[in-house]
């Protein structure tokens, strides 16, 4: 099983992103999960999402504690801390403009979305962006799964620039498959 | 053709109420209920379901408008959680005693003080008493099943009661996961509208909620009482019939896994099932004989078969999201009286946790096990999951 949390503020889109990430899970035929800790949202208030992809039907509800990626939308929220509860072979992707030996960890991957998502969609919003770098790490979600999760779960406008700014982040981190 | 979407439970259980072509909705908002009445509401707006939606100004109002609507005939749906639930408590009784099949789903939430919106079920296990049917789930699909077979039960002529459908609040009520939603063929197939003689009818004029003395009081209660009882049998025929028109199916008032020769058998409601069956597989694993019984239907509560199921057993546990303070858990003290009854001396031990949205973890479950084996002996009533840090933040 594949167990994923993300670390970010309230009107983020963490949640967003984590249901995004099930959603396309499932259209790649896997069963997934996609859950919130915060219960009411405040913007502006830390908050984590989870993502459980598996085979086989997932049972367990609780909290993620280890983890194959922590998807981090925020450096704020960034603590080496977080690092402990990675799984052996666990990555930790964040959005940041800090350079990667900042982070001294091989574990960790960085990347500036938010430069990028300035760019596109004209606002600092990465929650979509930075499934580029998972799709580019991960041999499980594909880029196609997650165009098809997009379109179907955002609306019009948003999810075609989304697709965009995914796009970008996808082939600048080394995805394959794409053209 | 069914299709599968990724979806929360609330949205599960308002696909449902959709296919259940509820006929009147009346309620009124409270977190983690909203979801399911914003959809149900968007629905009826966009004409793909064909509902008159009142929007009151309380929950007491929500189950009277309901009463009222399910009193000419119409299948009548509301929804709501925790404190909600408690403020229409006045109503419940009035519904199950004047025998109205309204279906009610309640998102089971931690009541105030301290004040919480997080998840436990002492909303509805403090309300065992008022006459309804309740139904615990355990995932989004069986939310959006039961949405819909809860209708085939309450306005079953041997029963005619309402039902109350509760979801674990964010655990399923907020949880996103893909759902098999079926046609409406397929359902209409299942579940034809609702037609009743027991109705306002200008042409035949009946009395309806009626006041009685001393002397047929009693008489209603035990008619009430008996109608409960049928449901035991009857959610297993209407489950049978939704397996044979959907191919998916639940069974009766328990689901039980591998308690045929356990040794060690753990007891939960609702949607911490799934990790005690996995823990129940490690036991397994270990050449431990472990089961597990979810209980699906709190009222009717299935003695007999709770009996015949536990019968083998060396130590039988309960997780209660629930504490009946002063005393214990309340699943626990009706799990205890079947056992009693059953003249069996099997050692029972009581386990609260997740109370106010504590996280269950698997190790959680380990430990229980463990204390069943053990034959922990010190307290009556043990605590579990404090030891961990909170989930949020």
């Amino acid at each position: 099983m594949k167990e994923i949390t993300w670390y970010g503020r309230g009107g983020q889109g963490a949640f967003t992103a984590s249901r995004i990430l099930g959603a396309a899970a499932m259209t790649g035929g896997f069963k997934s999960l996609a859950f919130p800790s915060f219960g009411p949202e405040r913007r502006g208030a830390p908050i984590r999402a989870f993502t459980r992809i598996s085979k086989d039907r997932i049972v367990d509800r609780s909290i993620v504690r280890n983890n194959d990626y922590i998807i981090v939308l925020d450096d704020t929220l960034y603590d080496s801390a977080l690092l402990k509860s990675l799984k052996e072979n666990g990555r930790l992707l964040i959005n940041t403009n800090r350079d990667r030996n900042y982070f001294d960890d091989e574990r960790v991957l960085p990347g500036d979305i938010s430069s990028y998502a300035e760019q596109i969609l004209k606002r600092p919003i990465v929650n979509i962006g930075i499934l580029g770098m998972l799709a580019a790490v991960d041999p499980d979600i594909g880029p196609g799964e997650i165009y098809k999760a997009v379109t179907e779960y955002m609306s019009g406008k948003v999810a075609d620039n989304n697709i965009m700014l995914f796009d970008m982040i996808y082939n600048t981190y080394g995805g394959r498959g794409n053209d | 053709m069914s299709e599968t979407r990724f979806i929360s439970g609330d949205e599960a259980f308002a696909q449902g109420i959709r296919l259940a072509r509820a006929q009147v909705i009346s309620a009124y908002p409270i977190t983690p209920q909203t979801i399911v009445v914003e959809r149900l509401a968007e629905m009826v707006e966009e004409g793909q379901l064909d509902s008159r939606f009142i929007h009151v100004e309380s929950e007491h109002s929500a189950m009277m408008a309901a009463m009222g609507a399910s009193a000419v005939g119409a299948r009548t749906f509301t929804a709501t959680s925790s404190q909600g639930l408690l403020y229409m408590a006045e109503c419940l009784s009035y519904v199950s005693g004047g025998r109205f099949p309204i279906v009610m789903m309640n998102a089971n939430r931690a009541t105030a003080l301290p004040w919480s919106i997080y998840g436990d079920h002492r909303d509805s296990l403090s309300l065992l008493d008022c006459g309804w049917i309740q139904i615990y789930v355990e995932d989004a699909q069986e939310a959006l099943d039961m949405a819909v077979q809860a209708y085939a039960l309450a306005e079953a002529e041997e029963i005619r009661l309402p039902v109350m459908v509760n979801l674990d609040g964010f655990i399923l009520t907020h949880t996103y996961e893909p759902v098999d939603i079926p046609d409406q063929e397929t359902i209409d197939a299942f579940l034809p509208g609702r037609d009743t003689w027991d109705r306002l009818d200008p042409e035949n004029p009946v009395s309806m909620a009626v006041t009685v003395g001393p002397e047929l009081n009693e008489e209603i209660n035990i008619l009430h009482h008996k109608a409960s009882i049928n449901a035991l049998d009857t959610i297993k025929k209407v489950d049978d019939k939704y397996r044979k028109i959907t191919g998916r199916g639940y069974g009766g008032a328990l689901r039980t896994y591998l308690t045929e020769d356990a040794d060690y058998i753990l007891i939960s409601l609702g949607s911490i099932s799934g990790l005690i069956r996995e823990e129940a597989d490690r036991l397994r694993d270990e050449g431990i004989r472990a089961g597990t019984v979810s209980i699906r239907m709190m009222r009717p509560f299935p003695r007999d078969e709770l009996i015949r199921v536990l019968k083998g057993a060396r130590a039988v546990g309960v997780i209660d999201k629930d504490i009946s303070f002063g005393y214990e858990g309340t699943v626990y003290t009706n799990v205890n009286s079947a056992l009693m009854q059953g003249r069996s001396h099997i050692p029972t031990y009581d386990f609260v946790g997740g109370i106010g949205g504590r996280n269950i973890s698997l190790a959680d479950i380990e430990e229980c096990f463990k204390d069943m084996m053990s034959g922990r002996p010190e307290e009556s009533v043990k605590f579990i999951g404090t030891e961990v840090e909170d989930d949020i933040g």
